[in-house]
């Protein structure tokens, strides 16, 4: 059963490797929308600061969003997901394996970058760690969300439209205590309290997202 | 072994097929026909448990397969319309992926992997990423695994199309083993499929 989920894991990764374009994308898409706010809004450092998390966080969750609906698509049209589900073990798991694969594809990048964007808008070190923190705890969270929506999506025109508007509104609470933390940082706080909710949230969708996600996968595939 | 008791598919409203019936005992081979649109398609993934049928029963040995659910589907190998390889992939790592992701336990050996691979045809293209490959050799790919397939319930969705005479002759002779050895095997085909060594084979024409 863990060999399964390892070999699931371990097949994506090779797979994106073969296209680093589809990661790749999603970083320079990261960089350029959190280059673009400066230049748009204002070069002050001040106000910078205060923008920053916000900023980098939905910067981060959007391009999070970039690759999703490509997450259970092409296995589902090349026949893959068919012969994954038939394996004997249950969908949960094929849902759980993919949901990690997304985040160490996907998530773990994107929170790596983060605090080299972040120097752009003049962060303190220390807020930079914390920033760094909650998005490689909070992109766990926004996989196994995304994942839902994604099994959901499947077969559907336009699917990546009705993406966005089906699991953006469920990344707020991430969004909320991700930007939180980093605020606290900032104004000489603990992060403590908001890294914690952040956690059991993130705790909460990894075990409860990928029942969601089986649910969907086997509507998806009748 | 397969026993399927009036069973009914639909696709969306409309009804494909009913009162179905039909048994399938150890080496035996079901040929399913019917016209395009018939259902056979749907026939082939509600015995495989993808796709509830509306009505009806199907039972591996004897049981409910949906009350199975891990323990039939150890013992079942499915081949679709769509090849299930991937274009990224080599055939050597399309071979070895599907192993895995059909859940058996041992990763299959590069030898034999190779050997399966040139079983099919494919010696000195195990290396070349699918993309590059003809229809017929993406087709041969996703057939490899059945070289090796131990499972005892073989379900494949028009396993002929797209083969050579060449490809052809191995995959009947392959089926003809498998029957051979107490597997059972249910196919659609337009082709008339001749199989050597099959001891029955069943014709079901699906007739909407």
């Amino acid at each position: 059963m863990f060999s399964f989920a390892l070999h699931l894991i371990a097949r994506d990764f090779r797979l994106a490797l073969r296209r680093p374009m589809d990661v790749a994308s999603a970083l320079f898409f990261f960089l350029i929308m959190a280059s673009l706010f400066p230049l748009g809004v204002s070069p002050e450092p001040e106000l910078l600061r205060q923008l920053a998390p916000g900023i980098l966080w939905i910067g981060a969750l959007l391009s999070n969003m970039l690759s999703l609906p490509r997450l259970f698509a092409e296995d589902f049209q090349d026949g893959a997901l068919e012969q994954m589900a038939l394996a004997p073990y249950p969908l949960f798991l094929l849902a759980m394996s993919k949901t990690l694969a997304h985040w160490l594809i996907c998530g773990i990048p994107l929170a790596f970058l983060s605090p080299l964007l972040g120097l752009q808008f003049d962060l303190p070190p220390d807020a930079l760690g914390i920033l760094f923190v909650s998005l490689l705890l909070g992109s766990l969270a926004l996989a196994g969300i995304g994942a839902v929506g994604a099994a959901l999506i499947l077969g559907l025109r336009n699917g990546g439209i009705l993406l966005a508007l089906l699991i953006l509104p469920l990344y707020i609470p991430a969004l909320i205590f991700g930007t939180s933390a980093v605020d606290a940082v900032t104004h000489g706080l603990s992060p403590l309290p908001y890294l914690l909710l952040l956690a059991a949230f993130t705790l909460g969708c990894a075990v409860f997202a990928p029942l969601a996600a089986a649910a969907a996968l086997k509507v998806s595939l009748e | 072994m397969l026993e399927v008791i009036d069973l009914e598919g639909q696709r969306g409203d409309s009804c494909l097929f009913h009162g179905v019936n039909f048994c399938l005992e150890a080496g035996e081979l079901l040929l399913l026909r019917g016209r395009n649109g018939a259902g056979k398609t749907t026939l082939l993934r509600a015995l495989c448990g993808l796709t509830p049928p509306a009505s009806g029963k199907i039972c591996w040995k004897g049981e409910p397969i949906h009350a199975q659910g891990a323990e039939y589907r150890r013992e079942l190998c499915y081949l679709g319309h769509a090849n299930a390889i991937k274009e990224d992939f080599t055939p050597l790592e399309n071979f070895r992926a599907q192993a895995c992701l059909s859940g058996d336990a041992e990763h299959p050996e590069t030898k034999d992997a190779l050997a399966a691979l040139g079983e099919l045809g494919l010696s000195g293209r195990e290396h070349l990423v699918c993309r590059h490959l003809s229809q017929g050799q993406k087709r041969r790919t996703a057939l490899s695994r059945l070289a090796r397939e131990r499972r005892a319930l073989w379900i494949l969705d028009e396993p002929f199309v797209a083969l050579d005479a060449q490809a052809v002759a191995w995959l009947s002779g392959r089926l003809g083993e498998h029957l051979a050895s107490g597997g059972l095997v249910v196919l659609t085909s337009h082709q008339s499929a001749d199989i050597p060594r099959a001891r029955k084979i069943k014709t079901l024409t699906l007739s909407a």
